[in-house]
């Protein structure tokens, strides 16, 4: 087919320009004084933020966890769903993800509000008002509002390959719907529950416009840390590019982890 | 010395969003005996096989296994076991684990599991085959598989669905000789669906010819061959010359122009009828000496014997013989009593 590997020059020119240089950019911010100078400070003055770091982890793994668990068995009844059916429904999945990320959050910020409309419709009922907004329950619920879909469609996409007839072998010898899912359907989609995981949870980790309007003050994320360094008051480069790096090692660590789970279940448990 | 019914299915009724598959379906099946599921595509057989192994609900009837109505157990809780079409391997598992799936489920001691993988991965000729992978194996292989997971939990009945659909002539023939084999020497019933007449014949105890939603015929392979009930059955099994006829009286049918003596009896007196004759049941003699006359249209070679079409007096037959005739010949042809098969005509 395509023989003329200089076809591809024009992406390596990309990746070079935008991809690669800014990374060396920012290791060499991370490693250097305003002065220019090589220092390791940068990295170990991140320790006061320990606590942000914890808490970008918590809420970025609390909202994985719930978009796996709530989109695992929907990913199988739409795999499992008749071939028209199946592109409506994806449709209506996606459906979010074509209006604006920006949009969307603020959507929350008015439903959660103190005076906004659930804890309207809460108060007919003689409940709260409660204080949704600027919890860290509402920064979770916008994680999982946003990525859901990114879970939903790789755990789909590896369900559909998976023929009804292996469902049925596994019964067949013997195994009921809860034997039938831990050692068929799990490991048979792991490829998928790894691809998902990847794709929620990375952006949550970093996410900075989330915490931002659902979370208020108090559930600062390493994404609104490094903002602060390059964009608000702390300004500075090189903490920044620390705190930067820092997290692209935590999710190269998460996602080599998530890897291994899926291919061992994929190779087998022998 | 007919050995006790072991599934028995009455009244069956089945339908896919208001079509209707089978329409009260009752069937015998004899333990230890390997039963045969024959018919054209969607004439019901994959159905009832389902409906046996519990994937498949009837809307209405029983479902007996050894007089026990199993009819809304789950497939996990019956003694069968399944030979899917397309062998259903699982992937993310190796041969060994396959065929151990189900005795894990068991929570069988690993010796013994390992025993008994063992032993029937050499029952069908894999042994050594154990850590390879299922993407690794062949067609031919991986239908073994399919058959030794079947088989490892010992069930009463193995329900094969078209196991042998996907592989090329030779290898099906070796296969259904193996499957004839395995059946014998495991001692239980098996239940085989398919198209294939040939198939059918060489394996089966009892053959069961279905044709939309409806069983046509039950009996051996001979029974079925040589005694077809009805023009569907003598079509679908093998060549057949099929001619209406008229019965002058017992044991003397009329048709093609000519009386024949036959072994029937029992017709009404000019009762109109069907005659069946096989290709290979009709003497090719010179013309003279023929009960009926025609001229060879044209001669095909077919390896053991020659296939003539033969028209006489606006009748086509087919003929089935080892000496080949030349196109445009006259030649004789006589049918002798033993070989006239007469069916009371199908109401279609």
């Amino acid at each position: 087919m395509l023989k003329n590997k200089s076809l591809a020059y024009p992406y390596l020119v990309w990746m070079a320009i935008f991809i690669a240089a800014p990374l060396l950019i920012v290791v060499y911010f991370a490693f250097t004084t305003a002065e220019g100078k090589f220092t390791l400070n940068n990295l170990t003055g991140i320790a006061p933020y320990t606590a942000v770091f914890a808490r970008s982890l918590l809420l970025a793994g609390a909202a994985t966890i719930i978009c796996l668990v709530m989109a695992y068995p929907v990913s199988y009844f739409l795999s499992r769903m008749r071939a028209n059916k199946q592109h409506i429904m994806l449709m209506l999945v996606m459906l979010p993800m074509w209006m604006n990320f920006l949009l969307r959050t603020y959507a929350w910020m008015t439903l959660l509000e103190k005076n906004g409309i659930i804890n309207k419709i809460l108060g007919f009922f003689g409940i709260g008002p409660l204080q949704m907004i600027n919890t860290a329950g509402a920064v979770i619920l916008g994680m999982v509002y946003n990525y859901l879909p990114y879970m939903i469609l790789p755990l789909y996409t590896a369900m559909v390959k998976i023929d009804d007839s292996l469902i049925e072998a596994a019964q067949d010898l013997g195994a009921g719907t809860w034997r039938t899912l831990t050692r068929v359907l799990i490991p048979m989609s792991a490829p998928g529950i790894a691809t998902g995981i990847t794709m929620v949870f990375v952006p949550s980790v970093s996410t900075f416009i989330i915490s931002r309007m659902l979370g208020g003050g108090g559930n600062m994320l390493i994404g609104d840390l490094i903002e602060l360094q390059f964009l608000g008051n702390s300004l500075n480069y090189n903490v920044g590019s620390a705190m930067s790096l820092l997290l692209m090692v935590v999710v190269l660590l998460c996602m080599s982890l998530t890897n291994t789970m899926g291919d061992e279940d994929v190779e087998g448990v022998i | 010395m007919e050995n006790p019914v072991i599934v028995s299915l009455q009244d069956i009724v089945v339908d896919f969003d208001g079509e209707p598959i089978l329409t009260g379906l009752s069937l015998d099946i004899h333990d230890k005996e390997f039963v045969t599921l024959l018919g054209p595509s969607g004439c019901g057989k994959t159905t009832t096989l389902r409906v046996i192994g519990g994937f498949v609900e009837p809307k209405s009837g029983k479902v007996l296994f050894n007089g026990k109505d199993i009819k809304s157990l789950p497939p996990y809780k019956r003694p069968v076991n399944t030979v899917f079409q397309k062998y259903a391997l699982f992937p993310h598992l190796n041969v060994y684990e396959n065929v151990a799936f189900g005795l894990r489920l068991k929570k069988m001691d690993e010796k013994e599991i390992h025993s008994r993988v063992m032993e029937m991965l050499e029952t069908v000729g894999l042994k050594g085959f154990e850590r390879r992978s299922i993407a690794k194996l062949s067609g031919g292989q991986q239908q073994r598989v399919a058959i030794a997971r079947g088989l490892a939990n010992h069930p009463k009945i193995l329900l094969l669905d078209e196991p042998l659909g996907a592989l090329d002539l030779k290898l099906r023939k070796e296969m259904q000789i193996e499957l004839k084999r395995l059946q014998q020497a495991m001692d239980i019933t098996f239940i085989y669906v398919t198209h294939d007449q040939e198939e059918a014949l060489t394996m089966s105890d009892t053959v069961v010819v279905m044709n939309k939603g409806h069983i046509q015929q039950i009996g051996t392979p001979e029974d079925i061959y040589n005694e077809p009930k009805n023009a569907f059955v003598a079509e679908f099994i093998g060549e057949s010359n099929i001619v209406d006829g008229v019965m002058r009286r017992d044991f003397m049918v009329e048709f093609a122009g000519a009386s024949f003596s036959c072994v029937d009896k029992g017709f009404a007196v000019n009762e109109i009828v069907q005659v069946v004759v096989r290709p290979e049941d009709i003497q090719v003699v010179p013309a003279i000496q023929g009960t009926l006359t025609g001229v060879v249209k044209d001669v095909i070679f077919k390896g053991v014997h020659f296939e003539m079409r033969v028209e006489q007096a606006g009748y086509e037959w087919i003929i089935h013989s080892t000496q080949a005739s030349q196109p445009g010949e006259l030649i004789g042809m006589n049918i002798g009593p033993e070989e006239i098969h007469i069916m009371r005509r199908m109401e279609e």
